[in-house]
């Protein structure tokens, strides 16, 4: 057999999905089920005052639940438990889940939902960034701070004489919604002798695990999730589902008939996690020879109404914030804030977006400031391999960011674009014109849990040899779209020498698959990957070991050694655990170390046109370089990028979340656009390796990497196209009228 | 109260069998029934709960409303003439582009296959597409009842924000176009939300002639900036007999700017829709020499 | 109708003044059904549920993101702003009826070959899209390609490699 490592073998459910035979939770039905809906409060904060049952409505054949039927505890459980499953006398944002019903008749049951009144004594509200930091009110805690960190890396306030240029910028980002094309949805059976068991679109089915065992006061045994195949998550699907599940599980415990609750676009839109807003100041020393000197950053995100994800968020956004660059002095203070608003969670890059995107905008202001072009400011400054991060991690691998600089600024004809831009855009016609501009940005993305993350997270692979030499995967990892399926049954093909064909991924489900940890984080290839590696090599070694296979082997071979392994023994199974690879180290109390195990090097590079007859910005070429230790299928690869730089031309310039008192006004896909195939420019996709010795293959983590350069890359454009600075996302045309001196 | 789900069981779509049976329900039960085509706003309305009423006549299937015809003087097109109707028949894309550029923009395929050019003007949102471009061409529209039928010109039959000169017993059925476009400049221009499937911000169809020198038949229509589309009527007569130089230009600009309404909404602002508005005008009046 | 729809319209009956279910024949992959049904159900839900055909998917309910294209007397169409009532007759084809006998179109082994389905929730409307496209002009240039898939969104690809998949299903 080949090495299968570095094709592009088809996906391997591809079949299913085009066929329309794949099963996604709201195509599966139980007998005897009915429909569950989630009453949510009309106003942002107060007390609940009254619910009623109104209309004239046959509110006996309804199953109710609230606060008081939930039979364990009423919250979340996630980092801080401060999230209740349903709202017992407090609302904190609009949305925020009250009651819970189920019928039959799920045209009935919109009729019922529509008539429950919850009446809410509202509270001065924050709605907010800056509001919460200026904290108008507190609404949360004692000060409205979720969490905060501070990395202190040399003496930033004894570089400022030295500087001959400081320089400061504001940068803000907007909320963003995952939109993934399949709603929320779950369908529970619950009830005190067997258990609880969900079905459901998610990624983390041990999240909802624990979850759900908090939520019912069971022994974790009697909770069993089950990940039916999903359509998509970025993050939306990390924490979320715990949730809808835990209400679907509570409308079936109370009826003792199987529930399914299935969110429509409306709901899901507006009830859901998007992406935390952020707001970033940077302010940075730097010497006339474009050195810097000293940067000071000041990160905040807005987290919503209740904690979920946001420390963890703020730390994946805090460790990049300072970018790929060496730096003596670096101070970053973070906080992420509530404000009442439904809670912001997981969207791919967690953070790093919102960082980055001020980074790199505002290092090209740093650039014009010295005098210096943005690819030389970057040359002079890009980190190598012995020096230290932010967080004081040496980097221990080659790094060659001048070397990608290059090469992506020479594929994308970058230089003679720009000349070419320049004289363009200054002859003037007398009639409107379309201006024209490029730019790049260049960064990094950590992969896997930050620090010590990896370790807290004990993963566990299991692999099984079935009598008839068919190997299968157990791992709690979940196919999104992003290939798991495809890339361990690579792996454990590689590993066994085996046909590709001969792996099969068992279906994520607590009760049968042990935990690999959580599918966020760009680790399932990186991390997940490996154990799968290791738990397949563990067959191979019992096998050898127990003289059935000889040390060269055939797959036939494999075949017939399973057979007698398990006629011999009864079955063949091994367990691989997450080891941490060797010095890596993290004092999170200094928030100082060693951060990730790898990180993956990129440029990217965005082409723009803005057409000053209707303010338009349009990308019209985009280049993604990307250095990501091995590419373990070229054609997965490459849709990572190119579907992450899509997501991310939409964080910049179209998907723009209209709020209103606290609540999303645009939930619609009629007024929350996202690029249709006639927006998308076209991407170009290159890879450089540098095998990472600890990613099955060499194989680095990449899924979130995409999100991060587009945001910077593309305003860059845009600065260089109108020769204004914008320092917002998202970037509508209305607000880019202003570039025009005609306007 | 939450905006959910219709209760479908309450509404009532009934099929008949004729054009005639169709308008003798109009006339037998006024108020009570409303015609339902291809479905493409209703439907959404529905599903959003923001449908109130209840019976719809389906004329979907009443081939009397449907089909496209010429003559010397005029084409005339059945209300039912879906956008991909309207793109694939040859008069249209010679004699009148910005109609078929306005259904290419609408929505995307599956929605050109089912939206109609009835349905369009009965709906009446600002911010349709080819009602701006009927406007320029100067449309007529057919409204029959059971006790007969009546053309009118498109333009003004729109009074306010959904409000229209339409009887309780009668249906649009057919528009009719006067093939008088040749030698004209034809304008239109769609600004949306992106490339494709969006709700229009701005949308301009314009139309002008020049003899010798001087424009004599300008024709002004503009959606998504007042509550209904509006054919500018002001600023065609500060156009008329001039010739498009730079100031001429600014004072029609100007004029448009007193003849719009623009406003803020969830998808852009009154300052935005304005500029662009004047900049579309603009940029118009200066392709005609 | 079995007993348990039964029980599910008397339900219905008790709390309404009117009762409008009507009787419907329609073809749907070249097999005829009859079936009971309220006229404005939407027919993504009369395939999904009564059908059980439930390859076409519900992304949006507002016919933006095309994941419930279908076939309708051969146009394509959002099956989730279709009335039933009005496919009374109708010929419809869902993404099951795509491939014959095991043996899949061009299209859906390209998009398997070509990586034009990642997640997979969209790919069935856009399988549609393209064959859809494919029939009308068979050997389209990435522009018309870009224009005719249009109307249907993906959060996944960023629509490149479906591009792709289309212009090798040309090329077979």
């Amino acid at each position: 057999m080949d090495h299968p490592i570095g094709k592009s073998f088809p996906r391997k459910e591809g079949r299913k999905k085009v066929t329309g035979a794949a099963l996604y939770v709201d195509d599966l039905s139980f007998p005897d089920m009915i429909h569950g809906v989630t009453v949510r409060s009309p106003a942002a904060r107060g007390k609940i005052k009254n619910i009623s049952f109104e209309g004239d409505l046959p509110w006996d054949e309804f199953t109710i639940v609230t606060a008081k039927d939930i039979p364990g505890a009423n919250y979340v459980a996630l980092i801080l438990n401060d999230q209740p499953y349903l709202a017992a006398d407090f609302v904190n944002h609009p949305e925020e889940p009250v009651v819970l019903l189920a019928h039959k008749d799920k045209y009935l049951l919109e009729e019922a939902r529509r008539n429950v009144a919850i009446e809410i004594e509202e509270q001065p509200a924050v709605f907010t960034l800056a509001d919460s930091l200026a904290k108008k009110e507190i609404i949360w805690g004692n000060d409205n701070v979720f969490k905060k960190f501070l990395v202190d890396k040399g003496n930033v306030d004894e570089a400022w004489s030295n500087a001959d240029f400081i320089v400061e910028g504001e940068y803000e980002t907007g909320a963003q919604e995952q939109l993934y094309i399949e709603n929320n949805g779950a369908i529970a059976i619950a009830n005190s002798s067997d258990g609880v068991t969900v079905w459901g679109s998610m990624q983390c089915p041990y999240y909802v695990h624990k979850a759900l065992v908090k939520l019912f006061g069971l022994p974790e045994e009697k909770i069993r999730i089950i990940q039916t195949e999903t359509g998509g998550g970025f993050g939306g699907k990390e924490e979320y589902p715990s949730l809808i599940a835990g209400h679907a599980a509570l409308l079936a415990w109370k009826s003792g008939k199987p529930v399914k609750i299935i969110y429509d676009r409306a709901e899901d839109m507006v009830a859901t996690t998007k992406r935390h807003p952020s707001r970033t100041r940077h302010k940075t020393a730097v010497t006339k020879d474009g050195k810097l000197l000293a940067m000071e950053i000041d990160f905040a995100i807005d987290g919503g109404a209740y904690c979920t994800l946001s420390p963890v968020v703020l730390s994946r956004g805090t460790i990049h914030a300072a970018g790929p660059y060496t730096c003596p002095n670096v101070r970053i203070h973070s906080q992420a804030v509530a404000t009442n608003v439904p809670p912001h969670g997981a969207f791919r890059g967690f953070g790093a977006p919102q960082s980055i995107f001020a980074l790199e905008r505002h290092m090209d202001k740093v650039a014009q400031t010295v005098g210096l072009t943005p690819e030389e400011f970057r040359r002079r400054n890009f980190i190598h391999e012995g020096e230290t991060t932010a967080t004081s991690q040496v980097i221990r691998e080659r790094v060659d960011m001048d070397h990608l600089l290059t090469r992506t600024l020479q594929l994308s004809e970058y230089h003679a674009k720009r000349e070419q831009f320049s004289k363009e855009n200054s002859a003037t016609s007398g009639r409107f014109a379309k201006k024209r501009g490029i730019g790049f940005a260049t960064f990094m993305h950590g992969a896997g849990f930050t620090g010590s993350g990896e370790v807290f997270l004990q993963s566990v692979v299991s692999a099984e040899a079935t009598a008839e030499g068919k190997v299968k995967i157990l791992a709690a990892s979940t196919e999104i779209g992003q290939g798991t399926n495809t890339i361990f049954s690579q792996i454990a093909a590689e590993t066994l020498g085996l046909d590709f064909d001969s792996i099969e991924i068992v279906q994520p489900d607590t009760g049968r698959v042990p935990n690999s940890g959580p599918t966020v984080a760009s680790r399932t290839s990186m991390v997940v990957g490996k154990l799968v590696e290791s738990a397949v090599t563990g067959l191979k070694q019992t096998l050898i070991g127990s003289g059935l296979l000889p040390a060269q082997y055939s797959e036939a071979d494999f075949k017939k050694a399973c057979a007698e392994y398990v006629a011999k023994f009864g079955s063949l199974k091994t367990s691989s655990t997450y080891q941490p690879p060797p010095n890596v180290h993290w004092d999170d109390e200094k928030y100082q170390g060693d951060a990730y195990g790898a990180y993956a090097w990129a440029v990217y590079v965005a082409e723009v046109s803005f057409d000053e007859l209707t303010y338009e910005a349009r990308v019209e070429n985009f280049v993604a370089m990307q250095e990501v230790g091995r590419v373990l299928n070229p054609v997965l690869a490459a849709g990572q990028i190119e579907g992450g730089v899509a997501q991310a031309i939409g964080f910049t310039l179209f998907e723009n979340v209209v709020w209103k008192d606290g609540r999303m006004a645009n939930n619609q896909m009629t007024n929350y656009i996202i690029p249709t195939p006639a927006d998308i420019p076209p991407i170009r996709v290159y890879f450089e390796e540098n095998p990472y010795a600890y990613g099955p293959g060499g194989a680095k983590g990449i899924g979130e990497l995409p999100m991060d350069g587009a945001a910077p890359a593309i305003l860059n454009a845009i600065e260089n196209a109108t020769g204004v600075s914008f320092n917002n996302i998202p970037l509508m045309p209305e607000r880019l009228m202003a570039a025009d001196e005609r306007g | 109260m939450p905006e959910v789900r219709a209760f479908i069981p309450n509404y009532q779509l009934t099929t008949p069998a004729s054009l005639a049976d169709a308008l003798a329900l109009l006339k037998n039960e006024p108020g009570v029934w409303k015609p339902f085509a291809g479905g493409t706003d209703l439907m959404v309305l529905l599903e959003a709960g923001r449908l109130p009423h209840r019976n719809y006549i389906n004329i979907w299937g009443l081939d009397e409303l449907r089909g496209v015809e010429a003559n010397d003087t005029h084409v005339t097109l059945g209300a039912l003439t879906t956008y991909t109707d309207v793109q694939s028949n040859p008069i249209l894309q010679s004699e009148f582009p910005m109609l078929c550029q306005a259904a290419s923009e609408t929505g995307g395929l599956a929605i050109q296959n089912r939206g109609t050019l009835g349905g369009n003007i009965i709906n009446a949102s600002p911010a349709a597409d080819s009602p701006p471009a009927l406007l320029a061409y100067n449309a007529e529209i057919e409204l029959v009842s059971s006790g007969g039928s009546r053309w009118l010109p498109y333009h003004g039959f729109h009074t306010a924000y959904k409000q229209m000169g339409l009887g309780a017993d009668e249906l649009l059925s057919r528009i009719r176009l006067p093939r008088n476009t040749e030698g004209a400049t034809h304008y239109y221009r769609k600004v949306g939300t992106r490339k494709a499937q969006a709700i229009s911000k701005i949308c301009l169809a314009a139309l002008g002639r020049m003899s010798d020198g001087q424009m004599s038949d300008t024709r002004i229509a503009l959606g998504s900036v007042a509550p209904i589309v509006v054919r500018c009527v002001q600023t065609e007569n500060a156009l008329r007999g001039q010739q498009p130089h730079a100031k001429t230009i600014a004072a029609a600009c100007d004029t448009l700017s007193r003849e719009i309404s623009p406003i803020d909404d969830i998808r852009s602002t009154a300052d935005y829709r304005l500029q662009v508005s004047k900049n579309l005008l603009a940029d118009f009046l200066m392709q005609l020499h | 109708m079995n007993a348990d729809d039964t029980d599910q319209i008397r339900v219905i009956c008790v709390h309404l003044r009117q009762k409008f279910s009507m009787q419907i024949e329609f073809k749907v992959n070249n097999k005829v059904h009859q079936l009971d049904v309220f006229p404005m159900t939407r027919l993504l839900d009369v395939l999904r549920e009564q059908l059980e055909l439930t390859g076409t998917k519900e992304g949006c309910g507002e016919g933006e993101c095309g994941a419930c294209t279908v076939v309708l007397d051969g146009r394509i169409v959002n099956s989730c702003l279709v009335p039933v009532a009005q496919v009374n007759g109708a010929e419809i084809t869902t993404i099951e009826g795509v491939a014959h006998n095991d043996q899949l179109h061009a299209v859906q082994q390209a998009f398997i070959q070509h990586g034009g389905a990642q997640c997979g929730i969209c790919t069935p409307g856009m399988v549609l899209a393209a064959v859809d496209l494919l029939k009308r002009n068979p050997q389209p240039t990435e522009n018309d390609i870009r224009n005719g898939l249009a109307g249907n969104l993906c959060r996944c690809t960023g629509y490149m490699k479906i591009f792709e998949s289309v212009v090798r299903a040309c090329q077979k």
